[in-house]
Order: C-alpha cells, then sequence, then structure tokens
C-alpha cells in the first residue's frame, strides 16, 4: 500500500482546517462560538493550526446563561489570554433584564431555550455574518441533516427541508444583508474521535471532564452538581460521589456519571466502552423527540 | 478503540424505503455495535407504540419530524460508526424525492456506493438511474446490495439471473469496480455476519468488503493542484515576511524544493517551505491542508492554483460540463450565474444545452433545451475569465463547479467537467 495516504484522524483535521479558512475567506466577520466545552476548545484548537503562524483571526463568542460551572469561565479567561484574541459575551441575565425573555417558571425550568434570543441579538449587534459551532452531526438527529455551511435567514431561522445542496469541496456562503451563516468544521467528527484527538494532541480541557469527587444529587438518572441554583426536591438527598462530566452545559442541567476516569487515556477508554450516548445526561434534550429540532429551527447552536 | 492507523471511508446509499434501505443501514450500525443504549430504548419504544414486533431496524435512521410522520428521508442525512479496521461515513439519501438532487449532492465525495436491488423484483428504473449517478459523479467502487433474500428462498439462481441483468446494462457505464452481495437487512444475513441460508455465496459480508476496500488510489496522486484559499501574513516580529499559501491540496504530491507554477499568471517559483499546522514538512499530497512559501515574492492570492512546472491544467473560458440542476426555478436561458472552482469564483453563463439524458433510458435529446429539477444535461459553459480545469474523469477535485443562481444566493446546479 503507498504510504500517501492520511489516517482518518489526520483527515478530520484536514477537512476541518479547510472549513475554518473558507469561512475566514468568504466572511466578512466571523466568530467561533465558545462554550467551554470539549467541541468549542477542539474548533479553536484546529483554528489555531488553521492559520498558524498568524493568530487566530476570529473573536471567541460566550453566551452566557449565568448558571456556569466556575471551572468554565476560568478556562475560558485563561484561554482567551493564552490566545490574544478578543472574547465577546452575550448575557441571558441581561435578555431577561431587559425584558427580552422571561425566565422559564415550573420544576424544570432552565435557562437552555433563553439562549436562543441572547444568541441572535450578539450575533446582531457585533454583526456578525458566520459563527463557526462545534455542532458534530453524530450528536442527535437533526444536526445528522446539518451542512458545512448552514444558512440562516434574517430571523436566525434554519430550515432543515430546504438546504443549499452541498458537493465536493465546494461551499457556498453567499447571503444577503442580515442573513448569517453557521458553519460547523468538525461536522465528521463522533465523540470517540474528539476524544481520541484531544489525547493525540494533549489538548488541554477543564477539569470538569476528568473525574473528581463533588456533592450532587440523583436526578433523572444522572447526578446533578449542587450549586446555589439548585433546589432540592422531597425525596433527594446531597451526597458526595466521584464524578466527571461527558458534556459541558449549564450547571443546573449537566448530569455527570460516576466514573474514575482522570487522566485522558482513561477518558478515551471509558467512552469507547459507553454505551450511552453523551446528551443522554442533558435534560435538555430529554424534553421532547425533537427537541433538538424545534430549537435549532429557531436559531439554537 | 485504538484505530490511528485507519483510513476513512465515505459511502452513499442508494434505494427507497421499499428496498430496505433503512433497514440496512439499521442493521450495519446495529450488528456493528454502533448504536446506545438510549438509541436502542427510544426505537424499541417507537417500535412498539406503532405497533411493531420487535425493533424496527429503519427507526435508527430517522431524522425530522416530519420524516417520521411521512416514513421517509427529506435530505441526505449522515451516519458515523467505525469498526476495528476503518471509520466510516454513510451519506444517506433519499430514493423517492429528488433523488437525483439528493443522490448526486451525496455521491460527490463517496468512495463508494451501495445500490440497493429487491430479489424480489430485480433490476428495475431505480436501480438504472441509481447506478448511472453513481458513474457520472465518478464513484470509484460499487457494491450492489441484492436485498431480501429470504423472500426469494435464498435462491443462487434469482442471485445469478439479477447478477446477469445487472451486467447487461452496467456495461455502457464507466464504474471500475463493481461487487454483489447476496443479503437479507431484516435477519442479517451478509450483513455484517455471514448467512447460514446461503452457503452457495463464497463473497465477504457487505462490512467486510467495506472493510477491505482499496481506497487509497481513489485520489489522483500524480496531477499535483494545490488552490489557494488565503494568504497567511501573521505580520508578528517573529514571522514579519512571512507570505503562506494556505490551501488543500487537491491531488498529487508536492515536495520542498520542487518548481512550481502559479496559475492563472504562470509565473514560476521553487518551493520554499510548507507546513501542517505547526509543523514543518517536506512532502504533502491530497488531501492534506497546509501551507506553502516559495522562494520568490510574486502576486498570489485566493482563486490561484500553484502546480507543478511539468504539469498543468488547461486554462479555458468555454468548456463543456455534464451539469445536473438541482433547483425548482428552471434554467434561464443565458442567465449569468456565479461559478465556484476549487476555491475561484467567476461569473458564467449558460451558453448551450448540447444533449439531456434521460436517466432510465439513458437515451441523449437535442431537441429538449429546458433545464429543471433532477435533470441532467451536457451544456457549455462560459466564464469571463480562465479557470484552470481537469477533466472530472481524472480529478474530482479540479474537475467540478457548482453554479449559484445570483438572485437568490442558492446553489442551482452542479457540474462535472467532460
Amino acid at each position: 500500500m503507498s504510504k500517501y495516504y492520511l489516517n482518518y484522524l489526520d483527515e478530520l483535521e484536514s477537512e476541518a482546517i479547510f472549513i475554518l479558512r473558507e469561512v475566514w475567506a468568504q466572511f466578512e466577520n466571523p466568530v467561533i462560538l465558545f462554550s467551554g466545552g470539549k467541541d468549542s476548545i477542539l474548533v479553536t484548537h484546529l483554528a489555531k493550526k488553521a492559520f498558524y503562524p498568524s493568530k487566530i483571526p476570529f473573536a471567541l463568542m460566550h453566551v452566557d446563561t449565568g448558571h456556569n460551572f466556575p471551572e468554565t469561565i476560568k478556562f475560558r479567561d485563561d484561554l482567551i489570554e493564552s490566545l490574544g484574541a478578543k472574547l465577546i459575551v452575550g448575557s441571558v441575565q441581561e435578555s431577561i433584564d431587559q425584558g427580552r425573555v422571561a425566565e422559564e417558571k415550573g420544576k424544570n425550568a432552565t435557562r437552555n431555550a433563553l439562549q436562543i434570543t441572547t444568541l441572535l441579538d450578539a450575533l446582531e449587534t457585533n454583526k456578525v455574518d458566520c459563527a463557526i459551532g462545534g455542532g458534530r452531526r453524530d450528536e442527535e438527529k437533526a444536526r445528522a441533516k446539518e451542512r458545512f455551511f448552514s444558512h440562516r435567514n434574517d430571523f436566525g431561522e434554519w430550515d432543515p427541508k430546504n438546504q443549499r445542496p452541498e458537493l465536493w469541496n465546494l461551499l457556498n456562503g453567499k447571503q444577503f444583508e442580515g442573513e448569517h451563516f453557521r458553519a460547523f468544521p468538525i461536522s465528521n467528527w463522533t465523540e470517540m474521535d474528539v476524544w481520541n484527538y484531544i489525547k493525540r494532541e494533549n489538548i488541554s480541557i477543564p477539569s470538569l471532564y476528568f473525574a473528581h469527587e463533588r456533592e450532587v444529587v440523583f436526578r433523572n438518572n444522572s447526578w446533578i452538581p449542587v450549586s446555589e441554583y439548585l433546589k432540592l426536591e422531597d425525596g433527594e438527598k446531597i451526597e458526595k460521589k466521584k464524578i466527571r462530566f461527558r458534556t459541558l452545559g449549564d450547571i443546573t442541567i449537566t448530569g455527570g456519571i460516576e466514573s474514575d476516569a482522570d487522566t485522558l487515556d482513561k477518558i478515551a477508554d471509558e467512552v469507547s466502552a459507553m454505551r450511552k450516548t453523551e446528551r443522554g445526561d442533558r435534560s435538555d434534550d430529554k424534553r421532547s423527540e425533537t427537541a433538538m429540532e424545534d430549537r435549532k429551527k429557531q436559531g439554537y447552536f | 478503540m485504538e484505530i490511528n492507523n485507519n483510513q476513512l471511508l465515505r459511502f452513499t446509499t442508494a434505494g427507497s424505503v421499499d428496498d430496505g434501505k433503512s433497514t440496512l443501514i439499521g442493521r450495519l450500525l446495529y450488528d456493528s455495535k454502533s448504536i446506545f443504549e438510549d438509541q436502542l430504548e427510544s426505537v424499541t419504544n417507537t417500535s412498539a407504540k406503532k405497533g411493531h414486533d420487535g425493533v424496527d431496524l429503519a427507526l435508527f435512521t430517522d431524522g425530522l419530524k416530519d420524516e417520521r410522520e411521512q416514513g421517509i428521508t427529506i435530505d441526505v442525512a449522515y451516519r458515523y460508526f467505525t469498526t476495528p479496521k476503518r471509520k466510516f461515513i454513510i451519506a444517506d439519501t433519499p430514493g423517492h424525492i429528488q433523488y437525483t438532487r439528493n443522490m448526486v449532492t451525496g455521491a460527490s465525495t463517496a468512495n463508494a456506493a451501495l445500490i440497493l436491488i429487491d430479489a424480489r423484483h430485480g433490476v428495475i428504473e431505480q436501480t438504472k438511474r441509481h447506478s448511472f449517478i453513481a458513474s457520472l459523479l465518478n464513484i470509484p467502487h460499487l457494491i450492489v446490495c441484492i436485498n431480501k433474500m429470504d423472500l426469494v428462498d435464498f435462491s443462487e439462481e434469482r442471485y445469478n439471473e439479477i447478477i446477469t441483468q445487472f451486467e447487461e446494462f452496467s456495461s455502457k457505464l464507466l464504474v471500475k469496480d463493481v461487487r454483489f452481495v447476496p443479503m437479507s437487512a431484516l435477519l442479517g444475513d451478509n450483513v455484517v455476519n455471514r448467512s447460514e441460508n446461503m452457503d452457495w455465496y463464497g463473497g465477504g459480508t457487505l462490512l467486510s468488503i467495506l472493510e477491505t476496500l482499496h481506497i487509497s488510489s481513489d485520489i489522483n496522486k500524480i496531477d499535483a493542484r494545490f488552490p489557494v484559499q488565503t494568504v497567511l501574513r501573521p505580520q508578528s516580529d517573529e514571522h514579519r515576511d512571512y507570505r503562506g499559501y494556505a490551501g488543500r491540496v487537491a491531488s498529487g504530491i508536492y515536495r520542498t524544493g520542487d518548481e512550481v507554477s502559479v496559475l492563472p499568471s504562470g509565473f514560476t517559483s521553487k518551493i520554499k517551505s510548507m507546513n501542517a499546522g505547526e509543523k514543518e514538512v517536506e512532502e504533502a499530497f491530497a488531501p492534506m491542508s497546509i501551507s506553502m512559501t516559495l522562494e520568490d515574492d510574486i502576486d498570489v492570492s485566493r482563486g490561484d492554483m500553484i502546480v507543478k512546472k511539468n504539469n498543468q491544467p488547461e486554462g479555458e473560458q468555454e468548456f463543456d460540463v455534464m451539469l445536473c440542476w438541482l433547483n425548482n426555478d428552471a434554467a434561464k436561458p443565458r442567465a449569468k450565474y456565479t461559478v465556484m472552482h476549487t476555491s475561484n469564483e467567476q461569473r458564467a453563463m449558460i451558453k448551450d444545452v448540447v444533449y439531456k439524458i434521460d436517466i432510465n433510458t439513458y437515451n441523449r435529446n437535442t431537441e429538449d433545451k429546458d433545464l429543471g429539477m433532477n435533470d441532467i444535461a451536457r451544456v457549455t459553459v462560459r466564464t469571463t475569465h480562465r479557470l484552470m480545469l481537469d477533466s472530472y474523469r481524472d480529478n474530482r477535485n479540479t474537475g467540478s463547479i457548482i453554479l449559484i443562481d445570483e438572485n437568490t444566493n442558492e446553489t442551482v446546479a452542479a457540474g462535472m467537467i467532460v
């Protein structure tokens, strides 16, 4: 066999770099949507490679629900400093204070859906014409339909039934005033690919991904971390467990799993033996069969 | 799972719900242990709600709300699975609605196409359509899955009959590598596990074929083509005079010291250095994303192509392509479109429709000049400036174009250079 072929991780890396460079070439004011989770950290790492030796030419935009893990915010600020990049924060709390959105009511209230308004407002205020996301097609059935360059109309909406066909490596980012694009450079990566690559490149990620002792409450089949926002229900009790998080979202809705995986090697091994999808621990996706599709159509990440 | 030296294989599936396409994909995912517990649970619940016996494998590929309600696939959906030998990307395309548009999209980057045939019905019009598109898009490997063998008593005779039917019409096509597999996706025969009902079949299961297809030579390694995406100019103290040309090698191999020409200007220079990310490399090949510096300070920008001095593409302003029309709005005679070719963009018009192809009969029609959704035709395109073209047969990356309607910004057509 000839030596002139790439292994699958190198090919995924090359594809992602190609897409990031295409975003830079085709748009005026692109940003990376940065949540502090492993996927947006990966996208940022790939952007560093794509433009080396130049600095990352994108600002990082964080939609802040106010319900953060403190570890995530610290990680974000350190990364911004080391990159010398610009940080734009869209605040859900401000959207609430300004009356743009209203806090959800009821037992399982979260700020998850409120992010849509804050995100779209932040994109408009900052005149962003392309928002780069860490969404992956293997995450969820609505995301399986995403293009690399995904068009959003002037209301920020996604129309999954009427998408532009995407052929070969030819990406059409043309748009009219007021519309914008989302770009997904790691569309073709699976959770396993992400971990194998993070391990290979030794990319630093928030400590929350590694097994650690934490005060938690068992709710909806996963361990929800104790925080100032958590209200105990009848019959619930606080326990101390060794857990880690597979995904990072709001501290109010992100469930941890019991684990001893405290190194990247152990995490990769654990993930490869997992029999549940990573979003299985996210209560935002459990609301209905089409929870993600409905949010995405309105302009969600 | 350590699969660090393993390749990525992209394949597309063509067929309709009736051929058992969704069941086949569900079976591949299920038997290769790529289905997670919560997915299985959700599909088991839905199967029960719908009154199916057991788990309906087809539900693993269900997508959007409308698709679940109508039991159809609307758009290309991507699925992933990994075995100890390879990582796979499936572009799952619908068989019925807008089949040409979606199949062309899914096929454009595929190494292999799966064509599904219902063993009871044998080769039908749809089989010919799908095979034609696979051939037109130059997919290197075709795997004909003769499914539902359980409904024809696992008959070897029937299997051979269908192969003969297929070979009768496929001799007109240009696919290099065709394989046949008799299977039952429903029962799992010859998908991942060998069939105990078809001892007479000596070939591999579908998965073992997918795992062993020779795909390293699918990319053209002879003609070196490097379309420039963007220019890197750090302007930091450390890299004051650095000018790196960033792009993805479309085909061929580059080495430092190679004599190169920059097209369309024709200026020549030598490769000074190449980088893949932070790492400097001596050699770069398709499909690596790299940046390149040249010995001489010449004008290079996005849309230019850096090629070897002794092996150059044709610079053309007027050329023929096989065009697939992908939009509800029909082509407008002499209207202007934007053409995208590698990283280059020009304005273009369709000068002439040479002939249209009936993809059921493969007949050419030179009378009908109207191009509507799902039509395939040979057309003559004229552009404002020269494009650096290879024929699509030789080079999928530098032989392909799309047309964009300037009024709607939509991608309306895909073209393959003849």
